[in-house]
């Protein structure tokens, strides 16, 4: 295959790559253009997404970037998503004095780095990207300099981070070492019908390293510190779509490099599930901020998806891809609800503050309320239809015990959603709030008339889609 | 095909959209609130003709599926649509009630008007679809989002505790439900299909069942209320608004045993007959017990909520008798129910809107001031307590017979909770309407407008038409009832 031919897979990386390098050097010569360089990057991340939406499909690279269904429909999503965050974060950051460049490109640099997860066939790219969208993803969320505690969530980031970047690296190099390959089809074969303990030692840590970065538990501890510390909408962004570029890494590595071993790492990924459910449930029991509400509820969504994971099945990871798609919605949805609203310059982020929100500001509240019902996972909001494919799934594949310990974990965690819907529509006004930013506001309300009534329509198209995707995995 | 099903259940959702338009546009937020009134109680009585329209064209000789809709959804799920002799009375039913529930809150909801009436027109369109969805996912998604309304209703619009009531009303009934959600995904599983008709002709095996029947009933049970799950309603009851507890009682109650004679029994039918002398050990105790806990209580309201449980575990009974007597005792004991509860409930709220308390002991001697009331309340007292004549009567005597064939001891039981309702009752009617006029505040007290005999008129007519005219009702439902009893005799074998 000549590299022309091999290039042509990677366009959408390409893209992103170039036009991450060029803004920057436009950025470092007229830094007051941070506008222009934001705007660039949405069209950037836009061209990427239309790149991947008509690549060839194939492997490249001696295995290590794969072009398929599955990394068209993942991609497609990661950029958009990240596309979404720019115009939300930009000018949040510009209201209050940081007024840089930086924040488009970071933000370009973790969607390559993301791409790469999405599409990587061997142990170096996974790291690569993982590297590349967590190096990021960290500078993202210390961006706000004078903010004490913006500082410590990315220091806490970082060195957790690390700590699960080690693993990572650890459980490649005992996977390398056993199956003399870094390419996951050459793995696969090495493993064969069984895997051996070296392989799955690495294969282990391999997960614990995956766990950290999706955010399960136990390997969730980061998450809702750095949530709470972390600006609103660089939340909005790294909760979604570095999620589920980790769960389609995460399918990869299980699908594509151990599908022999399903055996051994259903029992593994239905444990971390049930845990993250757990934790996730009543962990945001006794939360009073809602950030950290959302960062315990995020656990408990990241474990449903790895439910569906855990199924080993077609049909599981089809359900994974769904459950993900319409959660980023829903998180991106939230968290601009949340950097839409201030009292007095001074951001809203406790229950306390939310306090009879359905009279000062009836649609963010709405769409706050819709949200919520969504993470219940009550009907017809997309929560709910992210659910059952998820719990389908693991029906089907025999696991009904998870399947019912975790629906009833979502009654659990209903309780604080409720909660915050009754803070907001029962409880005596908190007092007036500020105008809300236009497009904050407009996010939330696009994201939210998605939730409900959109994605009954949208499900047509979007699962036929995921099917696809799932397909190009290795599963039955 | 016209889809007549899909405009009813939607029409609600038309009024819903013009009174969202009168809140965000409406300027003047009085003068707005006074003409959404008049939107929802045109909206409702436009569903209610429908549904008319509705029980006019349907053929009551046919014991399947009428009306039928149909359209594919995602993974395999469809948009159906459909009602048969068991669903039509009860669409009849919620849209019935509906605008009497409106009327009855014209004065006394002063507060957010716009969100209560939305409210309660989203609660008509997500009742009336649980009745007409013939796919078991789309029947839980309208099942599962009338709770959101519910809560709304409760908690912005209800007593002192309202918080409290709203969020048991809320994780009582969520448990159970996502209980049957896990069993309607294995059903979809196992049997490859979610059309509600032909999950009712798939056969499961016995020792499945017995798991989904559990799963189903753990839900279901809750809805009803049976005893020991019925806890959460009296809380939710005393602390709605008047027209909160008319619905409340009388159609949300009523899909807890719908939900029983459309999975249950044709779904799982080995697995009802196996927990037969459950269900009925359960409905006994309900009819004894809450029948006491009724005749110790000094609130009005939680008075006629524990009554609701007795009649509810009635009509378990009648259900799981597996005779045509007994289900047709069970239908005709949820109408008659639905009417004369809400009808209890309105009379309560009566006096509450004069008086703001529920306290029995307050009262006594309002038939000296409230003639008329006294004869409305007097009628539905003894609607209660099933009088011949009226509509209590003859779903209770039905249920009852049905039940005998199966259980002479539980229907023994069963007869002595009409002795009980008739000591309750009457115990009620007396502290609140007989008696010495001792309270001076009640001097100034005034009897029924114009207003609450025009809500009251159209439940005292079909009280009484249903009492007198029962074979107007079974004509509608028994092919479809014979047909059930048939296929469910067929499969226990007997």
């Amino acid at each position: 295959m000549t590299i022309s031919t091999q290039l042509a897979y990677a366009y959408p990386e390409l893209i992103l790559a170039v036009g991450a390098l060029a803004l920057l050097v436009i950025g470092a010569f007229m830094p007051k253009q941070t506008s222009l360089v934001g705007g660039a990057s949405v069209l950037v991340l836009l061209a990427a997404a239309v790149a991947s939406a008509t690549q060839p499909f194939g492997v490249a690279f001696s295995g290590a970037l794969v072009s398929d269904a599955a990394a068209t429909f993942s991609k497609v999503a990661i950029y958009i998503a990240s596309a979404v965050a720019i115009p939300l974060g930009q000018p949040w950051f510009e209201r209050r004095g940081v007024k840089n460049f930086e924040f488009p490109v970071l933000i370009l640099l973790a969607a390559l780095g993301m791409g790469m997860m999405a599409s990587s066939g061997d142990l170096i790219s996974l790291y690569v990207g993982v590297e590349l969208h967590s190096l990021a993803l960290y500078v993202l969320a210390a961006m706000h300099r004078e903010n004490a505690k913006a500082s410590e969530a990315g220091l806490k980031y970082f060195v957790l981070g690390a700590l699960s970047s080690g693993l990572l690296l650890y459980g490649a190099s005992l996977i390398y070492g056993f199956a003399g390959s870094t390419v996951f089809s050459e793995i696969a074969v090495a493993a064969g019908g069984q895997a051996n303990t070296g392989l799955l030692f690495g294969l282990i840590f391999l997960i614990c390293g995956l766990g950290f970065k999706v955010s399960a538990a136990p390997f969730h501890m980061w998450t809702p510190d750095v949530y709470e510390g972390a600006p609103t909408p660089v939340v909005a962004f790294f909760a979604a779509a570095p999620k589920l570029a980790a769960m389609v890494l995460f399918a990869r590595v299980l699908a594509d490099g151990f599908a022999g071993a399903a055996g051994q790492w259903q029992q593994v990924l239905v444990a971390l599930a049930l845990l993250s459910v757990a934790v996730g449930a009543f962990a945001g029991l006794v939360q009073k901020n809602l950030k950290r509400l959302w960062a315990y509820s995020s656990i408990a969504n990241i474990g449903y998806a790895l439910l569906g994971l855990a199924s080993g099945t077609s049909e599981g990871v089809q359900a994974m891809l769904v459950f993900m798609i319409l959660y980023m919605i829903d998180v991106t949805g939230f968290f601009a609800c949340l950097a839409a609203l201030s009292r007095g310059g001074r951001p809203m982020e406790t229950m306390d503050d939310m306090a009879g929100l359905i009279k000062e500001r009836p649609g963010i509240a709405l769409a706050m309320t819709v949200f919520s019902l969504s993470a219940l996972g009550l009907p017809p909001f997309s929560g709910f239809f992210a659910k059952i494919f998820v719990f389908k799934a693991a029906l089907d594949a025999g696991l009904w015990g998870p399947a019912v310990i975790g629906l009833v974990g979502s009654v659990v965690a209903a309780f604080y959603y409720l909660k915050l819907i009754k803070v907001m529509w029962f409880d005596g006004s908190a007092g007036a709030t500020d105008k809300p930013p236009v497009e904050a506001k407009t996010i939330a309300i696009a994201t939210a008339l998605f939730a409900f009534p959109v994605v009954i329509v949208a499900l047509t198209w979007l699962n036929p889609l995921a099917e696809r995707a799932a397909h190009a995995f290795g599963l039955a | 095909m016209f889809p007549l099903l899909s405009l009813i259940t939607y029409a609600p959702l038309a009024g819903v959209v013009a009174i969202l338009a009168l809140k965000l546009f409406g300027g003047n937020e009085a003068k707005s609130a006074e003409t959404s009134k008049w939107v929802a109680l045109i909206v409702t009585l436009a569903t209610l003709a429908l549904s008319v329209v509705m029980v006019v064209e349907f053929d009551p000789k046919n014991p399947g599926f009428q009306f039928v809709e149909e359209a594919p959804w995602f993974m395999g799920l469809s948009y159906r649509m459909g009602i048969d002799g068991i669903s039509v009375l009860f669409v009849l039913l919620t849209a019935f009630l509906m605008p009497i529930c409106i009327a009855a809150s014209w004065t006394s909801i002063d507060k957010r008007v716009h969100e209560y009436l939305i409210a309660f027109l989203l609660l008509e369109t997500l009742v009336i679809g649980v009745f007409c969805a013939l796919d078991i996912v789309l029947f839980y998604v309208f099942f599962e989002f009338g709770l959101v309304p519910m809560f709304l209703i409760i908690g912005i619009w209800g007593g002192q505790r309202r918080v409290y009531a709203a969020f048991k009303f809320f994780l009582y009934t969520l448990l159970g439900s996502v209980l049957m959600l896990a069993a309607i995904l294995f059903m979809i599983g196992t049997s490859g299909t979610s059309s509600i008709p032909e999950l009712m002709t798939h056969h499961f095996a016995p020792e499945v069942q017995t798991w989904l029947w559990l799963a189903f009933f753990a839900s279901f049970a809750v809805k009803m209320p049976m005893w020991p799950v019925h806890t959460w309603l009296p809380d939710a009851h005393v602390e709605a608004p008047t027209a909160g507890s008319v619905i409340l009682a009388g159609i949300l109650l009523k899909m807890g045993g719908y939900g029983f004679l459309r999975f249950s029994l044709p779904m799982f039918p080995n697995a009802s007959d196996y927990f037969t002398p459950l269900v009925f050990a359960m409905s006994a105790i309900a009819v004894v017990y809450t029948s006491l806990i009724a005749f110790r209580q000094t609130d009005m309201k939680k008075l006629i909520a524990y009554s609701s449980v007795a009649h509810m575990g009635l009509v378990t009974m009648g259900i799981f008798s597996g005779n045509a007597e007994g289900e047709q005792g069970a239908i005709y004991q949820m109408l008659s129910h639905g009417v004369i509860s809400g009808a209890l409930f309105l009379c309560v709220g009566v006096v509450y809107d004069r008086m703001h308390t529920r306290e029995i002991k307050f009262y006594g001697g309002l038939v000296t001031r409230m003639p008329m009331y006294a004869a409305i309340f007097m009628l539905f007292t003894m609607g209660n307590v099933g009088l011949p004549g009226t509509s209590g009567f003859v779903g209770e005597i039905l249920s009852m017979v049905g039940v005998y064939q199966v259980s002479t001891w539980t229907a023994i039981v069963a007869a002595s909770g009409v002795i009980l309702s008739a000591v309750y009752m009457l115990t009620l009617y007396r502290g609140v309407v007989f008696g010495p006029m001792t309270n001076p505040k009640l001097a100034a007290i005034q009897d029924l407008n114009w207003r609450e005999v025009a809500i009251f008129a159209p439940l005292i007519v079909s009280t009484l038409y249903l009492g007198i005219q029962p074979n107007s009702v079974f004509n509608l439902t028994s092919a479809s009832v014979d047909q059930l009893v048939r296929v469910y005799q067929a499969a226990i074998g007997g």
